[in-house]
């Protein structure tokens, strides 16, 4: 089921923005013609491979490729000595900020080997079985070291030390000891300690998650060409062409512009795209090798040595008012960043409380190195951890204060005008009318069954704006294509079709949506921080607007008027001018036909840095059955609402509340990173990392709440893709708790944990 | 480098002689072959297919019993509607292996003789009394399936040998039989921990034959006789039910692993065997 809500009495006056068209690269995807990382050959090209760690922490004392050089079709053996050194700089790329140093270390490893999975070495041969065979050959000789996984272990003084040269930032003053902790983050209002020890009712509580890996289902892969005049090609799918171009660059110490980015279809991202693993090295390769070489990895790299999000400890302590006005909070968490610093434990502390109106509050993260792969963004990077902590305590609270659970969310939801606990103020939310969405749904209302429980959670996430650009071209036959700066992950294309549609008044099917490369189209961010519809979408909102006053001038001179005398209606050229009110209005196509002789052809592009991107509010409702003898429980029904502004195109937005909710149930469930006592990872692999099969779920249902559009956007548009994946962790562990009468702390909540409670309950 | 033949004979003594060569391995449906080989835990020199051997694929009714081809796909024994209906544990546990596209080429014999402890069609097998016919250098002998799985990968099987085709017993009236796994997830999992009962029943619902196998809780299935005692004279009342639980959770030898621990493998088993004990006597006695 699906609903949209909208404002009483709001006008719907747009043509194609809210409709559903069929998706413009719909039929290219179930024909099997959509070309992925995977899809494109170069001729010569030869396949490479990378030799990676069995240690979990080790110094590499030497490697000796001879033998795997001189295996008869082997091109190519390379080393982190083949990489540049590089000095610490920080990069921002998107939504995480990124170490150049250490993101080539994670590419390849240099004196050290840091996680189970991590790059030592790389070959090119012209099979794979020759590949395969060069890797056993290369002989490397380790200094194994203690190693440390979970975050509060790496935490200790007597932890094994990652990085000698790293000293916790952000505390009072400098540590005089490197440490695995590589910062503490602080927010904080008001005094939570009076306020804590002055409540009527005070909530303690410790709640864990385990690292989880994005699971797209297209493993990282490309084919790299360096040309012997130092143009390098990078062919490959990514969530970002130009961000592929400045690391791929940066890493091997070549100019930005000498490297050429096609973006290849994606196969999901979900954040874990949002940096290189590959394309460094098969430049490297095809730079010793003289040909193009192909890289693709297998699942198993996949999960060992690309970007999981981390697993946290998160300590929330609540104070509320017996009428339920919470006026004490204080959450500490402690984060897994991975082999180098980059955590998204800040996020989590901007977001964990932003839902709710505190005046006392303190809010500490640390960010901390292990000996796991680096993690990656993944999907409101850290605010599920947050809100997991968060909104399970806020259900305990309300459980002791006897409240509903969602009017217990009311009494304290932020408005417009609330502050935020990161510092804005928020304008133009709609987080009332969300959790209002569901409280008056069908869901809400019904009735439970034995064995079943009900959880509600809510949660936030900023969305972002950021630099993009977006191209209009206009064909001699007045087709339309637009290009777009970002690649399409999540249906950008047809809402980049649409809203260039609804501007210039013409019909979707004539316009024809691509993405850009990296020559072809101006910079962009990433397409991540929920920003493409919104921000790339300005963009293309603006060069179709410059299109069009190209078409009324054109116009204009057809008919020797001024400019101003001609109005762009419907997709045509109206002559507003009275004394010529016999002139018939000029299509587009009459326009383009007769571009060459007004002035040559119509086209503009735009390059911006998009402001005034709302954030997103959803509110969750869960009911889980839990079978008593056996600990397994199933999710039966959901309901995910949630504050879109406007959907562009319904579906898709849906879509991504659905996929939000599907991958934050699996996170709550089953899914988790397990290592063995030698930090090696034991399930890299999709049958034993569980993630949720089509089978195990309910149809997700939606309500999307259109009351509140961005103002600051031509169509109402606020990011859509990362706030579901917020509160289903809580609103999942929450329908557990009201389904099995304990709070079960820990992620994943696996049939063996859920039996345990049930047992120590009943004793 | 290494080079990898493929063979597939038509009659069962080529494919003996194939078999009998060093670093050869058999293939079915390849549904564990085909991944191990990929994974690199898996590195033969001869791949010999024995689905082309006449009668290696598909079903046929024999002396009031069923004798099932070893590469018969598991898809082709649920649409069985005679071997359904009679042995709907064996035919429930084939069926619960992998996905629809796994099930059009999955075998029993592949499943047996991956000898993985979880294989989810062998506790049935075994608790309907399978025996399996194989072919080797030495010519045919039949075998109990029970005696085929040694440990973790290990099989009784000699060199050259293979399993041609299973053989499941005539069915009495009143009897039926009932296979459950636990998978935290809903398919596309490995067994938790399973449990098959199959039980014969006389005209007044007396259990009078019972045979409980249990899986995934220890290096092989189980085949639990005291189990399947503690079931016979009963009509499943409580204590026989108890007392056969006993049994089986004193029985359990699992490992702690990713898969799930010690305590909760043992504590499913029990809760499996009472389950699949309720349904097989509800379909013996024709209540569903
Ligand atoms: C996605 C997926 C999901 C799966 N899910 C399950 C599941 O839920 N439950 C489960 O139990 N298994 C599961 N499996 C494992 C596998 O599908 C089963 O074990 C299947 O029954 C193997 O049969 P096969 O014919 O494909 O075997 P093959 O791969 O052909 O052979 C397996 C082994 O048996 C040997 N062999 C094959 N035929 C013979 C013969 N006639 N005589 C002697 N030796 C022989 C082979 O040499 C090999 O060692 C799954 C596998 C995959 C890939």
């Amino acid at each position: 089921m699906s609903e949209t809500l909208k404002r009483p009495g709001a006008r719907q006056t747009l043509n194609v923005v809210g409709t559903r068209p069929i998706r413009p690269d719909g039929a290219d995807k179930v024909t099997g013609r959509a070309a992925f990382g995977a899809d494109l050959s170069m001729s010569g090209q030869l396949v490479g491979r990378i030799l990676r760690s069995p240690h979990p922490h080790a110094r590499i004392l030497s490697i000796d490729t001879s033998k795997a050089a001189a295996l008869p079709g082997v091109k190519a053996v390379i080393t982190g000595a083949d990489f540049p050194d590089l000095g610490a700089e920080v990069l921002a790329g998107g939504e995480a900020v990124t170490n150049l140093a250490d993101m080539a270390a994670n590419v390849m490893a240099r004196d050290k080997v840091l996680y189970d999975g991590h790059a030592v070495a790389a070959v090119a041969a012209i099979s794979a079985e020759i590949a395969e065979e060069a890797l056993r050959r290369i002989e490397v000789a380790y200094e194994t070291l203690p190693h440390v996984i979970e975050v509060l272990e790496a935490m200790r003084p007597d932890a094994p030390v990652l990085h000698a040269t790293l000293f916790t930032q952000g505390l009072e003053a400098r540590p005089e000891q490197p440490s695995n902790i590589s910062n503490r983050t602080r927010f904080m209002r008001g005094d939570f300690e009076a306020a804590y020890a002055a409540a009527d009712v005070r909530m303690e509580g410790r709640y864990t998650t385990r690292a989880v890996h994005q699971g797209y289902i297209e493993p990282h892969a490309c084919v790299a060409a360096w040309g012997s005049d130092g143009q390098c090609e990078v062919w490959g799918s990514s969530q970002g062409q130009f961000m592929v171009r400045t690391y791929c660059a940066r890493v091997l110490g070549v100019p930005i512009s000498n490297v050429h980015v096609t973006p290849a279809e994606i196969g999901g991202g979900f954040g874990g795209k949002t940096t290189v693993y590959l394309e460094p090295v098969a430049l490297a390769l095809s730079r010793a090798s003289g040909h193009p070489v192909k890289m693709v990895m297998s699942r198993d790299e996949v999960f060992r040595a690309t970007g999981p999000t981390s697993g946290g400890v998160i300590d929330v302590k609540l104070g509320a008012s017996n009428d339920g006005k919470i006026v004490a909070a204080r959450v500490e968490m402690m984060f897994q960043a991975g082999a180098f610093p980059g955590s998204p434990v800040a996020a989590a502390a901007m977001t964990c409380l932003a839902c709710y109106e505190v005046d006392n509050f303190e809010i500490v993260g640390w960010d901390v190195v292990t000996n796991t792969p680096k993690v990656a963004a993944y999907r409101a990077p850290g605010a599920p951890l947050g809100a997991f902590g968060v909104e399970s305590a806020v259900d305990e609270l309300a459980l002791t204060l006897g409240l509903d659970p969602l009017t217990l969310r009311e009494i304290n939801a932020v408005k417009d005008g609330s502050k935020a606990p990161y510092g804005p103020t928020y304008q133009n939310i709609a987080y009332v009318d969300t959790l209002a969405a569901i409280r008056d749904s069908e869901h809400y209302k019904a009735p439970l069954g034995p064995n079943q429980g009900r959880g509600v959670a809510a949660g936030f996430w900023f969305n972002h704006g950021g630099e993009s650009s977006g191209a209009v071209h206009v064909a001699d036959d007045g087709g339309i294509v637009v290009v777009s700066s970002n690649p399409d992950i999540g249906g950008s294309r047809a809402a980049m079709a649409m809203m260039a549609a609804e501007t210039l008044g013409v019909p979707l099917e004539r316009v024809r949506p691509v993405v850009g490369d990296t020559d072809s189209i101006g910079f962009a961010m990433v397409t991540g921080g929920s920003r493409t519809t919104f921000a790339t979408g300005l963009a293309v909102v603006r060069a179709a607007e410059q299109v069009i006053e190209q078409l009324r001038q054109r116009a204009a001179m057809l008919w020797e008027v001024d400019a101003d005398k001609v109005a762009w209606r419907a997709g045509e050229a109206v002559c507003t001018d009275p004394e010529k009110a016999d002139l018939k209005p000029l299509s587009l196509a009459t326009l383009a036909e007769r571009a060459s002789r007004t002035g040559g052809p119509i086209s503009a592009q735009v390059s911006l840095n998009a402001q005034g991107a709302s954030p997103g509010f959803g509110v969750h409702l869960c009911d889980l059955e839990v079978d008593p003898e056996t600990g397994v429980a199933r999710v039966i029904r959901y309901t995910a609402a949630q504050d879109v502004g406007r959907a562009i195109h319904p579906s898709y937005v849906e879509g991504q509340l659905q996929g939000g909710a599907v991958q934050g149930i699996g996170w709550a469930l089953n899914e988790e990173y397990i290592f063995d006592a030698g930090g090696r990872m034991e399930n890299a692999g999709f049958l034993d990392y569980r993630m949720p099969v089509a089978s195990d779920l309910p149809m997700i249902d939606t309500i999307l709440v259109e009351t509140t559009p961005n103002p600051l956007h031509p169509f109402g548009v606020k990011g859509v893709g990362e706030v579901p994946i917020v509160p289903p962790l809580a609103a999942v562990a929450n329908a557990l708790r009201r389904a099995i009468g304990v709070r079960v702390p820990d992620l994943p909540l696996s049939p063996p944990r859920i039996l345990a409670a049930l047992e120590a309950k009943q004793a | 480098m290494s080079q990898l033949a493929f063979l597939a004979p038509l009659t069962p003594e080529d494919a003996a002689k194939a078999l009998g060569a060093q670093g050869a391995r058999a293939l079915s449906g390849g549904t564990d072959l085909l991944v191990q080989l990929r994974a690199g835990r898996a590195r033969p020199s001869v791949i010999v297919d024995l689905k082309r051997i006449a009668g290696a694929i598909g079903v046929r009714e024999e002396g009031g019993g069923f004798v099932i081809g070893a590469c018969t796909p598991g898809i082709l024994l649920s649409e069985h509607a005679a071997l359904s209906r009679a042995w709907p544990g064996v035919v429930e546990g084939a069926s619960l292996i992998g996905s629809t596209q796994i099930q059009a080429r999955a075998t029993l014999a592949g499943n047996l003789c991956n000898a993985s402890p979880a294989a989810d069609s062998v506790p049935a097998m075994i608790a309907g009394r399978a025996t399996c016919v194989i072919v080797g250098p030495g010519g045919r002998r039949e075998a109990a399936v029970e005696s085929i799985v040694l440990g973790p990968g290990r099989t009784s099987l000699a060199p050259g040998e293979f399993i041609l085709e299973f053989r499941l017993p005539p069915r009495p009236k009143r009897a039926a039989d009932a296979y459950l796994r636990l998978i935290p997830r809903t398919e596309m999992d490995i067994a938790v921990a399973g449990a098959a009962v199959n039980l014969t029943l006389d005209d007044a619902g007396t259990v009078t034959e019972a045979h409980v196998v249990i899986g995934a809780v220890a290096p092989t299935a189980l085949w639990l006789r005291e189990a399947g005692a503690a079931l016979v004279g009963s009509r499943l009342e409580a204590p026989a039910v108890e007392a056969m639980q006993a049994v089986v959770r004193a029985a359990c030898r699992p490992i702690d692993d990713k898969r799930g621990t010690v305590e909760y493998r043992t504590r499913i088993a029990g809760v499996l065997a009472q389950r699949a004990a309720t349904i097989a006597y509800q379909r013996a006695r024709g209540v569903i």
